[in-house]
């Protein structure tokens, strides 16, 4: 397990570019340390917005600053970003184009036994649907460095969702994070397409299935929206099996999305994993992700039923 | 009758036109906010087709969008685009003239169309001002019945919060929204109050359809320092068109060809 988080990889990688780009502001709403952006705070004062509790100010405001030249980067707690302020990202930046990207912090169910209030289980769902506006929930912080870095090079807007605790390393500084996705490791019979915290599991399950002699291979797919489709239909090729995994409802995100690609391709059976459409049990991440089964073993699981 | 109020009745002329061609428009609202955006354009803000993209232009934003029909009028008359291209294409199927003001209108500053998101981009515009250390200022213009919208009051605070002289609310007081008088559908008043509780200076314009007392309002705000100032300006909701003026219908009307008459030889009178 990595010690340093996404969201400290999305300040450290902020932290290296203003050094050189005076319009990168990062925007907070009361967030700043929840966000890991304290230390951006306090090293770029002046490139440091603070709106206070008033996320749809945050938005609305991050907007304005980008329409005269700024690369606003906006971060909040993915539950209060995606659905209090939802209509200003729709009209403030997705409809005007502006150069905001919307940091969702503490996303999916990583503020654990806070409860339903702080889940942000319709977010891929919200924001995909939003003419323009890009997803990506990375995996690791490499990953995460690397998006931050991308979305530094262009001025559309973004949704970039990352979890509270450090996530598992799956990659290293060199890998290549240039299409969207990252075929992990290549595999026959079932194919894992999972975003976000789901990777490293869906990564352990096809290490279990292979053990048992079922070829499995995963899809990184980090860049929910748009999805790079070519990639995941070619690395699924021939295979028996689609697993989707994400932490998020079953409705309207990952597993909907590859589900749509593959009945239009190359129909075959798509499982989609994911919290269900309910109240999420009380406890940690950790804990609600394995009632749920989404540990390496229930996603394991749930794939060798599915095969039968 | 000054220059610059004749200019009033012929804009209003103008987008009589266009709303009558498209037989759709927010002819009420554009009546009442008409001289609002006149002065501002035609008078106190730095601005002009040749220089929209110049970054020290001083940036407008229509909150109350639904009248963007008023501000294509003052932008074409200013010669930001053709005319004509809006008065026979606005509403049309697939025009670029939508009911609601958009940046693929040459001048328009941003999108907009649902209320209570003027003003909070508005304080972006001028808070890159303050850290870019650039002289523009930020207009916003919003409706009363606007100010029901909460996001107003979270814009509003951190207005006051940055110190923000550098921007300027106009609200455009009718009195009246689609379901009648706002004071019985859902009171805003007294606004002025409400912007000074939270640190705004407030300029009271008793009569927002008077040309002149607009321009003394703005002249006025352009010295006050470390405070945004707000504009109260009363007016009244289809003003210049007698059968309109003051009455709620009018908030969204189609006329008809007796009424567009009527509204054109009233209109014309006032500066032939």
């Amino acid at each position: 397990m990595s010690k340093t988080t996404n969201r400290q990889a999305i300040c450290d990688t902020l932290l290296e570019a203003a050094k050189t780009d005076k319009n990168i502001l990062v925007a907070c709403s009361d967030s700043r340390g929840s966000g890991s952006m304290t230390q951006f705070f306090e090293t770029y004062p002046k490139q440091s917005v603070e709106l206070g509790i008033a996320e749809q100010d945050l938005v609305s405001v991050s907007a304005g600053l980008a329409a005269c030249g700024k690369k606003v980067f906006a971060v909040s707690p993915a539950c209060f970003l995606s659905t209090r302020s939802y209509e200003q990202a729709k009209v403030d930046v997705a409809y005007a184009e502006t150069n905001v990207t919307l940091v969702g912090i503490s996303g999916g169910i990583s503020y654990g036994a806070l409860g339903m209030t702080h889940h942000s289980l319709q977010d891929i769902a919200a924001f995909s649907a939003l003419p323009g506006m890009r997803v990506y929930i990375p995996s690791d912080r490499y990953e995460t460095a690397a998006i931050v870095r991308e979305l530094l090079q262009d001025e559309q807007p973004a949704y970039l969702r990352v979890s509270r605790g450090a996530s598992e390393e799956i990659y290293d500084e060199n890998t290549d994070f240039s299409g969207g996705a990252v075929l992990v490791k290549e595999g026959k019979d079932v194919v894992f397409v999972a975003c976000g915290e789901l990777v490293s599991r869906c990564l352990h399950a096809a290490e279990l299935l292979e053990q048992e002699g079922i070829s499995a291979g995963v899809i990184d797919a980090y860049r929910v929206k748009p999805l790079n489709g070519e990639l995941i239909l070619k690395a699924a090729k021939g295979a028996k099996l689609v697993v989707t995994a994400e932490e998020h409802s079953p409705y309207g995100g990952l597993g909907s999305m590859v589900a749509q690609l593959f009945s239009a391709n190359d129909p075959k059976k798509v499982l989609e994993l994911s919290l269900p459409d309910g109240h999420i049990i009380t406890g940690t991440q950790e804990e609600a992700f394995a009632y749920y089964g989404l540990t390496a073993e229930g996603i394991a699981e749930s794939a060798k039923r599915a095969l039968l | 009758m000054d220059e610059l109020t004749k200019k009033s009745y012929r804009l209003r002329r103008i987008v009589i036109e266009a709303v009558y061609r498209a037989s759709s428009g927010h002819i009420g609202g554009d009546l009442s906010v008409v001289d609002i955006l006149n002065v501002l354009y035609n008078r106190v803000m730095n601005v002009s087709p040749e220089k929209a993209k110049d970054p020290n232009r001083d940036r407008f934003i229509l909150s109350k969008a639904h009248c963007a029909d008023c501000l294509y009028a003052v932008l074409g008359e200013k010669g930001y685009f053709d005319l004509n291209e809006y008065l026979n294409t606005f509403e049309k199927f697939g025009s670029r003239f939508i009911g609601h003001t958009n940046t693929a209108i040459e001048g328009v500053e941003m999108n907009g169309g649902s209320l209570g998101h003027g003003l909070a981009v508005g304080v972006g515009m001028a808070l890159a001002a303050k850290m870019d250390g650039k002289s523009y200022r930020t207009y916003v213009v919003l409706g009363d019945g606007e100010m029901a919208e909460g996001s107003n009051y979270e814009a509003m605070m951190a207005a006051a919060h940055y110190e923000l002289d550098n921007l300027c609310a106009t609200v455009d007081l009718n009195g009246l929204q689609i379901s009648g008088p706002t004071k019985d559908v859902m009171n805003s008043a007294p606004l002025g109050e409400k912007f000074k509780a939270f640190g705004w200076n407030v300029i009271e314009v008793a009569d927002g359809n008077d040309c002149n007392q607009l321009l003394a309002a703005y002249e006025q705000a352009k010295t006050v320092k470390g405070k945004p100032t707000a504009v109260i300006a009363h007016t009244v909701k289809g003003k210049g068109v007698s059968f309109m003026e003051n009455n709620a219908k009018w908030h969204h009307g189609v006329m008809t060809k007796e009424q567009y008459e009527t509204a054109v030889k009233e209109l014309e009178a006032r500066y032939e």
